[in-house]
C-alpha cells in the first residue's frame, strides 16, 4: 500500500518545513507566556470580591470558553485591524501583520483557560496561608506575590505544561487563515507537490513525537512533584 | 451595526441568510452528536480495558489513547479526508473517494469522534481508578467475578464521577466541530465566515455565530446539572470517598 | 475448615508474608493482631484469594486458593468478608446491597433475597435502614449492614479485616457486639483487630504478627497469660495501657 510512497518530497521540503516549525513553536511560547499573564489577571479578578472585577472577568472566560478557536481566530483577525486603525489613527494602517493578530488571537484565547487552571491552584492553597500572612501584616500584593501564587504555581507547573502541549497542538489551527506554521507548510509542500499522503503523514508523525515526548516530560515531572512532598 | 442582513436573501440556496446559520447550526449539531455517540461508545471500551490488570488488554488502548491524543485534531481531520481513502485497499478507496455519500460530513463524524474517544477513555478510566480499591475487593470477596464487579460496582459509581468532566468534553467536541470546516464541511463557523464574504458584515455574522455557540453551550451545561442531580447518589459527597 | 500453609509474599523486593502457617477449625473464633504494617491485612486477604502470594498455599474446605483450576468467585461466595472502610456500594440502598451477590452469584429469586436481607437487618438491627443509602447511615450502621451483606451468602466462614478501626469511640460496642453473637452461634471466624475485650471474650486462639511473620500462636488463655515473645508483650503492653 506504500508503493509509490515518495520520501523525497519530504527531505526535499525539509528547510521550509523547518521555517513552519519554529512560526508553530514561536507562537505557542509566546502565547502560552501571554496567557498565562494574562490568565493570572483574570484569575486574580475572578476571585476578587468586588463584583465590578469578578463579573467581568466571568463573563469573559465563559464567553472565550464557549466559542470555538477557529471562530476565535476569525474574530481577531476582523478586529485587530480595525483596532489598530483606532488606535493609530491612521484610516489606512494595515494592521500588524499576521504573526501578531494569530498571536494576540493565541493570548486571548489561551488566557481563559489559563485563568481557570490558576484560579484552581490558587484556591488549592490553604486559606490558612492568607491567613498567615495577612496576620504578619503583609498586604494584599505581597501576600499574592509572596505566598500564594508562588505556592500555586508549584503546584500547578504541570497541568500549565500539559496545556501548553494541548495549545501547540491548537496552533495547527492557524491553517484556517492561511498563515504557514508546521502543518500550514506541510499542507502547501503537500497541494503543490500534489503529495498529501506523504506530507499528512510526516506531520502526524512529527506531531506525534514532540507531543508524546513532552507528555511524557511532564508526567515524571508531575511524579516527582507529587513524591516530592 | 445591522442585523438587517440575515433577512435578505442569500448569494445562493434561495433563502435568506438566516437558513444559512440556521443551516450551519444543523450541521454542527449533527456533526457533534453522531461523533459523541462514537465518542461515548468506543472511550467506554477503552476506558475500561485501561483499568484492566490483564496487560494484553491494557497495552492496545493505551498506544490508542497516546496516538490520538498527540496528534492535532486538524492533522488527523486531513488523514481521514485526504489520506485514508489512498492508503485503503483500493477497492475501498475507490468507493472512498467517488461513492460515499457526504463524504466531508462523515469523515469528519468519524474523525471527531474517535479523537474523542481518547479523550473520553482518558475520563472514564480516572473516574473508575478514583473509586477505593475495596470496592473492587468487597465485590469479589462476595462471589462477584470481574465483569459483575464492572457491571454492578465500578461501572455505575466511575459514570456518575465522571458526568462533569464528560460533559466538558461533550462542549469540547461540540466546539472541535468547526474543525470540520477545513474539509469543507458547512457547518456554523464556516457560515458565518460565509456570510461575512458575501455580505462584508462581518461583526453581525460572527456575532450571531457566537451567541448560538454560547446558548448551545448553555443549554448543554444545564441539562447535564439535571442529569448529574438525578442520578446523584443520597448521602454521597464527591468523588473523594471516605 | 481455613488451612493456611508456608504463604509468603512479597512487593517487588519487599517481603509482606513470611512463611505464614496457621488453621482455623470449624466453629473457631481466631483473633490475629499486630502493629501497623505487620501483614496482618494481606494475610486475611489471602484467605480468599485477594492477595495473591507467590509461596505456600491457603486451602479452604478442602480447596486450594491458588490452584489453578479454583473457581475463585465460587469459593468467595461461601466465605463472607468485612472491611475496615466498611466498602457498602454508595449508590446502592442497603437492601439492594445485601440481595446484589446473592441474585447474581447465588441465583436466589428477588424475593427470597429480600426476605433474607430483611431478616439479617433485623438481627444487626436496622429494619428501619433497608431503602436507605449508605451515605445516610453512620458508620457504625454502615458497618452492621457490611456483617448483614457478608451473613446473607449464608457463609462457612466469616473473615473481618479491622472492622472497627475506622469507627468513632462510641460506635465501635454497636459492631462488636454483632460479632461476639455471631461467634457465640458457633460462627467460624477470623478477626483482624485490636480489640483485646473482644478477643478475651470469644476468642478461642490468638495470633500475633510482626514484620509479615506469625511470631505468636497460641490458645487465648495462654496468649494473654504468658506471651513467649518479648515483641508481643511490648505490643499488648502497649495498646493496653491506654
Amino acid at each position: 500500500m506504500f508503493t509509490g510512497f515518495d520520501f523525497d518530497v519530504i527531505s526535499r521540503s525539509l528547510p521550509y518545513l523547518w521555517q513552519g516549525m519554529l512560526f508553530s513553536l514561536g507562537l505557542t511560547l509566546l502565547s502560552m507566556l501571554g496567557g498565562i499573564l494574562l490568565g493570572t489577571l483574570l484569575a486574580l479578578m475572578r476571585l476578587s470580591s468586588f463584583t465590578v472585577l469578578s463579573a467581568p472577568a466571568g463573563g469573559y472566560v465563559n464567553l472565550l470558553r464557549a466559542t470555538p478557536l477557529i471562530l476565535v481566530i476569525f474574530w481577531f483577525y476582523f478586529l485587530v485591524p480595525i483596532a489598530m486603525k483606532k488606535i493609530t489613527g491612521d484610516a489606512y494602517a494595515t494592521g500588524i501583520g499576521p504573526f501578531y493578530s494569530a498571536l494576540i488571537a493565541f493570548t486571548m484565547f489561551e488566557a481563559a483557560y489559563y485563568c481557570e487552571i490558576i484560579r484552581a491552584g490558587i484556591q488549592s492553597v490553604p486559606r490558612g496561608q492568607g491567613h498567615a500572612a495577612y496576620a504578619l501584616g503583609l498586604n494584599y500584593r505581597l501576600a499574592m506575590t509572596k505566598i500564594i501564587l508562588p505556592q500555586a504555581f508549584r503546584n500547578m507547573v504541570p497541568i500549565l505544561l500539559t496545556q501548553g502541549i494541548i495549545l501547540f497542538q491548537d496552533t495547527s489551527l492557524v491553517y484556517v487563515v492561511g498563515l504557514t506554521d508546521f502543518m500550514g507548510a506541510a499542507s502547501k509542500v503537500a497541494q503543490r507537490d500534489g503529495r498529501l499522503v506523504e506530507m499528512y503523514l510526516f506531520a502526524a508523525l512529527v506531531y506525534f513525537l514532540l507531543c508524546f515526548s513532552a507528555s511524557h516530560f511532564v508526567r515524571r515531572l508531575q511524579v516527582r512533584y507529587s513524591t516530592g512532598r | 451595526m445591522d442585523f438587517s442582513v440575515f433577512l435578505q436573501p442569500a448569494f445562493s440556496g434561495g433563502g435568506t441568510y438566516l437558513d444559512w446559520v440556521l443551516s450551519g447550526t444543523k450541521w454542527t449539531l449533527l456533526v457533534s452528536i453522531l461523533a459523541w455517540i462514537i465518542a461515548f461508545i468506543v472511550g467506554s471500551v477503552l476506558g475500561v480495558l485501561r483499568t484492566t490488570p490483564l496487560a494484553v488488554l491494557r497495552a492496545p488502548a493505551t498506544v490508542y489513547v497516546e496516538v490520538f491524543r498527540n496528534v492535532p485534531l486538524l492533522v488527523q481531520m486531513f488523514i481521514w479526508y485526504f489520506v485514508l481513502p489512498e492508503i485503503v485497499p483500493l477497492g475501498m478507496g475507490d468507493w472512498m473517494k467517488t461513492r460515499m455519500p457526504m463524504p466531508e460530513f462523515w469523515n469528519a463524524v468519524l474523525c471527531l469522534g474517535f479523537y474523542t474517544a481518547s479523550r473520553v477513555a482518558e475520563q472514564v478510566r480516572s473516574g473508575i481508578q478514583s473509586i477505593p480499591i475495596g470496592q473492587t475487593y468487597a465485590g469479589l470477596a462476595m462471589g462477584l467475578t470481574r465483569g459483575q464487579v464492572y457491571r454492578h460496582v465500578l461501572l455505575p459509581m466511575g459514570y456518575r464521577i465522571v458526568i462533569p468532566p464528560l460533559t466538558s468534553e461533550f462542549l469540547t467536541i461540540f466546539k472541535n466541530s468547526s474543525v470540520a470546516l477545513t474539509i469543507g464541511v458547512l457547518e456554523l463557523t464556516a457560515q458565518a465566515r460565509q456570510i461575512s464574504e458575501y455580505t462584508f458584515r462581518t461583526f453581525e455574522a460572527f456575532t450571531v455565530a457566537t451567541v448560538i455557540y454560547v446558548l448551545i453551550t448553555l443549554v448543554v451545561t444545564v441539562g447535564m446539572r439535571t442529569l448529574e442531580n438525578k442520578v446523584r447518589v443520597p448521602g454521597y459527597i464527591g468523588s473523594a470517598g471516605k | 475448615m481455613i488451612e493456611i500453609r508456608n504463604v509468603s509474599k512479597w512487593y517487588g523486593e519487599f517481603q509482606v508474608l513470611a512463611n505464614c502457617t496457621t488453621r482455623v477449625s470449624k466453629g473457631e473464633v481466631v483473633v490475629v493482631c499486630g502493629p501497623s504494617g505487620s501483614g496482618k491485612s494481606t494475610l486475611i486477604k489471602c484467605v480468599n484469594g485477594l492477595e495473591p502470594f507467590q509461596q505456600g498455599d491457603v486451602v479452604v474446605d478442602g480447596i486450594s486458593v491458588s490452584a489453578k483450576d479454583t473457581n475463585l468467585p465460587k469459593l468467595r461466595a461461601r466465605i463472607g468478608m468485612v472491611f475496615q472502610n466498611f466498602e457498602l456500594f454508595p449508590h446502592m440502598s442497603v437492601i439492594d446491597n445485601i440481595t446484589l451477590a446473592q441474585i447474581k452469584v447465588l441465583g436466589r429469586s428477588r424475593e427470597d433475597a429480600i426476605e433474607k436481607a430483611h431478616a439479617l437487618l433485623k438481627r444487626v438491627g436496622l429494619t428501619e435502614q433497608a431503602p436507605k443509602y449508605p451515605g445516610q447511615l453512620s458508620g457504625g450502621q454502615q458497618q452492621r449492614v457490611a456483617i448483614a451483606r457478608g451473613l446473607a451468602m449464608d457463609p462457612i466462614a466469616m473473615l473481618f479485616d479491622e472492622p472497627t478501626s475506622a469507627l468513632d469511640p462510641e460506635m465501635i460496642n454497636e459492631v462488636l457486639d454483632v460479632m461476639v453473637e455471631l461467634a457465640q452461634e458457633g460462627m467460624t471466624m477470623m478477626v483482624v483487630t485490636h480489640e483485646m475485650g473482644f478477643a478475651r471474650k470469644v476468642a478461642h486462639r490468638v495470633i500475633f504478627m510482626d514484620r509479615g511473620e506469625i511470631v505468636e500462636d497460641a490458645v487465648k488463655e495462654d496468649f494473654f497469660g504468658k506471651p513467649r515473645s518479648e515483641r508481643a508483650q511490648h505490643f499488648l503492653s502497649k495498646i493496653l495501657h491506654h
